[in-house]
């Protein structure tokens, strides 16, 4: 950052609670700490709110991505000055990112409009009309700054690039034009099955035993087809892994829990009267959430500062306690708690031992990266992947692609009529969990090739085309991109979407931590924002156990702006 | 709307209905003032305005805005800009009432009448009805409402259909919109639209689409419903059918004034007649009107200008009949003599659905009179009938010997020629029934066994002769199986049930010939020994299959669980019925009776007649204005105005018309000595009463 402006000072210089970081986690944490009458400063190192959870216009996207690509530059000084009461603890920046590959096929297009598209930095990203996001929305007035969409479909897709409607309703079972007339009985009753164990209908309990026994045993018990299950696996109840070969599935789901799922998709289903599906996206973008619940927190007396790098953490030098941060600026705030964005590390002063009770404390905090990792892509066409439908999602099971393929892919396609990119051009955003970079590229690979025309890519040096690279991945990618140009359809006329533009990356994976340091999680391999909300609340929970997590206050929290789109009149 | 629970009212809304009430009523006492003297001043309009948005229910007020709007056009100085601008006030205030209540008649109604004043754009209301219909798909006053503006802007029936096919894709439980279709495929298959033209090309593809819904959702109504229609639309031939006739074609029918029988007669085809005529029966598939001597000719020796009177047999007052009669006189002297009937040579005959009789036909038979001899006439109508079940033997017939069914057969394979015509419904019959067979495979599901059931029976009947006998086991096994599973309904199962158990024995000669037995009465010598029809404990609930019973003289029904003898009309040669032991409640549910003229013996022993003060069964018929008990009454007000006969007036209506000579009546409530010192004054040819000679 060049241009850092001067730092104007803060007053109070002492807060209850300071969160670094405005991801949707800090940010949920810092609206409910003020709505709890707590002292909050919420400092942003980024010019924008949202942190890893933003949505950026495509300009700022690639340097977003790769300034946390790479090791932090070395942390600034804060050694200088000892202070006699504090240690100090370097903050720099985590690479969390990696195998960063940006390319344009039509660099005149997309630089006349790359302002015009607003980027997901977590996508694909969508709510279910009944999930604990939405709750927590209506919950909090946090809708009274969003607005929001119907997503129109959901689809299956296969590796020939057809598009299967899922039947997800009563309606959509009728309207099926693919399903036959056995599969369209077996699946409703499967699915009032389900309603009348859900509302708690004597004569249609789900047994116990059953509960507890995988989701997809259950299914065969009962009797569904191949096609419906997989359905209701991986685009219904949204299952990420592969969750019919036991030997590599990572996740196995529960009927239990897959009965869940389906409460929720069935919920969501005409919650709204004017969402038409199960799912809902905000106009402008996923990044609004993030700052829905900033707003939130500033009217409740939360301060802000962006722009604000923080340079180290100040810890009592006997006890190894937290006391508080030193910005950029140079200036000391203190704080009760602190809650950390989890891109941050937390390095040694060089040259200076830190006392003993840090030094055992210090090993133990590194967020973890345990959970694998999330490759991610957004690709930008001019033609929709299925003419006259603008905003839909898509699922490719696992194995539905290649047979290695042990995760599901999720494709997410929105509109202009969301106002995140100009008129008569489509983002698409896909996610995938996978072990490594390679794995995640070959997963995001197979969705671009069945489903677009990838043409020859534009050589970097001579054009002024965005081409990043990331100096240990640029030539792997380079390669499979050719491969894949030689070996699959050279005729871009046969009807697919032409590629534009396309990022892919790979995200670490961390979870939340609870430790004498807070910190929040990362966005996950997931289509909504439920667990994320579940970290926030537990991390809530866990700094101020005796205050509520935003209470139920009176109806004057719930009433609608009346000018929200999709949004909400129960 | 639907599926909503009802909450019980918070005080404080209470309270703000009770003020509401206030400002209603003192709305409305000024209306009604204003109403009264004819003022249709502005401010008077307003006031009926206000009150209508408040209470849409209001008829008076709507009416009172007519007379308005008429004062208003009666002016002279109306012009045309001020009647439209009349006009759309008043859409404005049926808007705002339907805001109110978008389910008040009123409301639409008058919305209906100012659009037909035609001044007013129409375009505006297909807007207001799609809200409407998104506020509620299966509001039918918006769905009527509807019908009245496609029409009046001449909306085409393919754009309708296109409409109410994306509202059942919305959500295919709404009946309205099942029923929309229903009305547009019958107007577009009546017009012959292009695309339209045939029935067999239209119904499969509808057939197609229900199935999506009833597969989907079998518990849900409104698809069954359409599916029901569907069905209707593929048994009915449009055109009315001859499906059996008395005397059969061919046959050799004996007439006799005595007892004294020539030996190579059937049993079956021997008439005795005391009125010097015999029947001739037309049973049709469905009521017709117009049968009379032009529609229907007759040449035979005896009958020389070829005049009969044609009777409509219904219950009702109808003119309409699916089964007619006519009496064709003999002459007293020995005869023989062929006679043929020719049926829709000349059109007039029609279907209560406005169709032509289109398959003239006709059949002949021979005649053969006996001259009567009067004597031993009296002696033998004297004797009693006896339903003893010594009485009884088991019939063998000769194996030449004319039983009548086998001549239907032939009578249907005549009219065989629409045979080609109608493959296309065999065919849909026989892919439903598979459908549905696959359907209860899948699940147990009522509506799906019960139309499987009438699926079979239709099937059955639409290849005749070619049904199978096995198709009746099936079909009563699905109605025993209904009868368990939905208790509910279980008398509408046992009235089917009956039904198809008469279809079964009637269906051949040889399940015919087991329930007929030779009546032979020990202790006398009563005329020939007559074939009775024996149909007694078979827990029958109701009776049908007339169309193969015409021939029937005598026919025992008791033991069974009658609650109605409807149809019974039909079989005109019955002398002798036994219906003791069964479950009639009324006299009037002996009506049928009233049209046999040649009934003698009757039992109704052992019933519940009496049982209830209240004779429901009026209300059980198609509509209480059409039923006739009582409309001749007037005329008999002497006999009425007999004491003893006052109080059973419905009794008197009822037996008057009867020749019995013999009646059982013991077991009923009604039956105490009162009663029966009364039906003896009413039938002066009555001989035995409950056993009793009578003086």
């Amino acid at each position: 950052m060049d241009d850092i402006p001067p730092y104007p000072p803060i007053d109070p210089t002492t807060f209850d609670l300071i969160v670094i970081g405005t991801g949707l986690p800090g940010s949920i944490i810092a609206a409910a700490a003020s709505t709890a009458s707590k002292s909050v400063l919420h400092i942003d190192p980024n010019p924008f709110y949202g942190s890893h959870f933003s949505s950026l216009p495509l300009a700022d996207l690639p340097s977003f991505l790769s300034s946390h690509s790479t090791s932090p530059s070395p942390p600034r000084s804060v050694s200088s000055e000892e202070h006699h009461d504090f240690s100090l603890l370097g903050l720099a920046a985590r690479p969390i990112y990696s195998s960063i590959d940006i390319s344009s096929f039509s660099p005149d297009l997309i630089d006349q409009f790359s302002r015009k598209f607003i980027l997901d930095v977590a996508g694909p990203r969508v709510f279910f009309c009944a999930d604990k996001s939405i709750e927590l929305i209506l919950n909090t007035g946090a809708n009274q700054y969003m607005e929001f969409k119907s997503i129109d479909a959901t689809f299956v897709g296969d590796s020939k690039g057809n598009l299967l409607n899922v039947p997800d309703s009563r309606a959509a079972i009728f309207k099926d034009k693919s399903l036959g007339l056995m599969e369209k009985n077996l699946l409703m009753r499967f699915f009032k099955l389900v309603q009348g164990h859900l509302a708690d209908e004597q004569d249609v309990k789900i047994s116990d035993e059953d509960l507890q026994s995988p989701f997809v045993d259950f299914l065969n018990k009962m009797g569904l087809p191949p096609k419906i299950k997989s359905f209701i696996l991986y685009a219904i109840a949204m299952a990420d892994y592969d969750q019919e070969d036991t030997g590599v599935c990572g996740d196995l789901l529960k009927t239990k829990d897959g009965i869940d799922q389906l409460a929720l998709y069935n919920a969501s289903i005409g919650r709204f009267q004017n969402a038409s599906g199960a799912l809902l996206y905000p106009i402008y973008g996923q990044g609004e959430l993030s700052q829905a619940f900033c707003r939130r927190a500033a009217v409740k007396g939360c301060v802000y500062v962006l722009r604000m790098p923080v340079s180290a953490l100040l810890v009592d030098k006997d006890t190894g306690c937290y006391k508080g941060v030193r910005l950029a600026s140079g200036q000391d705030i203190f704080s009760q708690k602190l809650i950390l964005d989890p891109t941050f590390k937390v390095t040694l002063p060089s040259g200076s031992s830190p006392s003993p009770p840090l030094q055992a404390k210090l090993p133990f905090f590194s967020p973890k990266d345990d959970r694998g990792k999330v490759v991610r892509g957004i690709c930008i066409t001019k033609t929709s992947l299925k003419p006259d439908m603008s905003n839909f999602l898509v699922v490719y099971p696992p194995r539905s692609l290649f047979p290695e393929q042990v995760t599901s892919i999720r494709l997410l396609q929105i509109a202009s009529n969301l106002a995140v990119c100009p008129p008569g051009m489509f983002v698409l955003y896909i996610s995938a969990l996978c072990n490594d970079d390679d794995q995640g590229k070959k997963l995001i690979h197979a969705v671009t090739k069945t489903l677009l025309t990838v043409p020859p890519p534009i050589n970097s040096e001579s054009s002024a085309a965005v081409q990043i690279k990331t100096a240990e991945s640029g030539c792997a990618v380079q390669d499979e991109t050719a491969e894949s140009g030689s070996t699959g359809p050279s005729d871009p006329g046969e009807g697919k979407p032409t590629l534009l533009w396309s990022a892919l990356y790979s995200q670490e994976l961390t979870l939340g931590q609870v430790d004498f340091i807070c910190s929040t999680p990362m966005p996950d391999g997931k289509l909504n924002y439920d667990d994320l909300i579940d970290a926030a609340v537990k991390l809530f929970k866990e700094i101020y156990p005796e205050d509520e997590f935003f209470p139920q206050t009176s109806s004057e929290n719930r009433e609608d702006d009346g000018d929200g789109d999709a949004f909400p009149e129960t | 709307m639907h599926g909503r629970p009802r909450k019980a009212p918070k005080p404080e809304d209470e309270a703000a209905s009770t003020a509401k009430a206030q400002k209603l009523r003192a709305l409305q006492t000024q209306f009604f003032s204003f109403h009264h003297d004819q003022i249709y001043t502005k401010e008077a309009v307003e006031l009926s305005a206000k009150l209508l948005e408040i209470n849409p229910e209001s008829y008076t007020a709507w009416n009172y805005r007519k007379l308005a709007v008429e004062h208003y056009l009666s002016q002279p100085e109306c012009d045309p800009d001020s009647v439209k601008s009349v006009l759309d006030d008043e859409l404005r205030v049926v808007e705002s009432a339907l805001r109110q209540n978008f389910k008040s008649y009123g409301a639409w109604h008058h919305r209906k009448w100012v659009l037909s004043k035609g001044h007013s754009s129409i375009n505006h209301e297909l807007r207001l009805l799609d809200k409407f219909q998104k506020a509620d798909s299966r509001n039918f006053h918006a769905w009527n409402y509807r019908r009245f503006v496609a029409e009046l802007m001449n909306r085409s029936e393919q754009d309708e259909l296109k409409y109410t096919e994306d509202m059942i894709y919305t959500n295919f439980s709404n009946y309205s919109a099942w029923h929309n279709r229903s009305v547009l495929l019958s107007a577009l298959l009546e017009k012959k639209a292009e695309g339209f033209l045939l029935k067999e090309n239209v119904l499969p593809e509808e057939y197609e689409f229900i199935h999506q819904a009833i597969f989907t959702d079998p518990d849900d109504q409104s698809g069954w419903f359409y599916n029901l229609w569907l069905l209707d639309q593929t048994v009915t031939t449009d055109s009315p059918l001859l499906v059996s006739t008395w005397p059969t074609c061919g046959s050799d029918v004996l007439i006799m004034g005595d007892g004294c029988q020539s030996g190579s007669f059937s049993p079956f085809t021997t008439l005795l007649s005391d009125s010097g005529s015999f029947p001739i029966i037309l049973y049709f598939n469905q009521p017709v009107e117009g049968v009379n001597s032009s529609t229907v000719t007759i040449e035979c020796g005896f009958n020389k200008n070829g005049y009969l009177h044609w009777e409509p047999l219904s219950v009702s007052n109808s003119q309409a009949a699916q089964v007619w009669v006519a009496h064709l006189k003999f002459p007293t002297s020995e005869l023989d003599s062929s006679v043929e009937v020719s049926v829709g040579h000349s059109k007039g005959i029609i279907s209560t659905r406005g169709v032509h009789y289109c398959h003239p036909s006709t059949f002949s038979f021979n005649v053969h009179v006996q001259p009567v001899e009067r004597d031993s006439f009296q002696v033998s109508v004297a004797e009693s009938i006896l339903w003893r079940e010594e009485n009884f033997k088991v019939y063998r017939a000769q194996s030449e010997e004319s039983i009548p069914i086998a001549y239907f057969d032939q009578l249907c394979i005549k009219n065989g020629h629409e045979s080609t015509a109608s493959n296309w419904r065999t065919e849909a019959l026989a892919k439903e029934i598979e459908c549905f067979r696959e359907l209860l495979s899948l699940m147990d599901c009522k509506i799906g066994k019960l139309t499987l059931a009438r699926l079979l029976m239709a099937y059955n009947a639409m290849s005749f002769p070619f049904a199978t006998k096995l198709v009746h086991s099936e079909v009563l096994e699905l109605y025993n199986d209904l009868m368990k599973l939905d208790p509910t309904h279980h008398r509408y199962y046992k009235d089917e049930h009956s039904l198809v158990l008469l279809q079964k024995m009637t269906c051949s000669k040889e399940s015919l010939l087991q329930h007929c037995f030779q009546y032979k009465d020990s202790g006398s010598s009563v005329i020939g020994n007559p074939i009775c029809l024996r149909l007694n404990n078979l827990s029958l609930s109701r009776i049908g299959a007339f169309e193969k019973l015409l021939w029937v003289q005598m026919l025992d029904l008791s033991h069974n669980e009658l609650q109605s003898i409807e149809g019974l009309e039909a079989m005109q040669l019955l002398s002798c019925l036994g219906l003791g032991n069964n479950k009639l409640r009324s006299v009037t549910a002996l009506e049928p009776l009233r049209k046999l003229k040649s009934l003698r013996v009757l039992d109704i022993s052992y019933n519940q007649i009496g049982d209830h003060s209240i004779d429901t069964t009026r209300y059980l018929c198609s509509s209480p204005l059409s039923h006739s008990v009582g409309t001749g009454v007037n005329k008999d007000e002497t006999v009425i105005s007999d004491a003893a006969l006052v109080n059973y007036w419905e009794a008197f209506y009822m037996f008057k018309d009867l020749n019995l000579n013999q009646l059982d009546i013991v077991g009923n409530t009604i039956a105490d000595e009162k009663f029966k010192s009364a039906l003896v004054k009413i039938m002066p040819t009555l001989k035995r009463l409950d056993g009793k000679v009578l003086d």
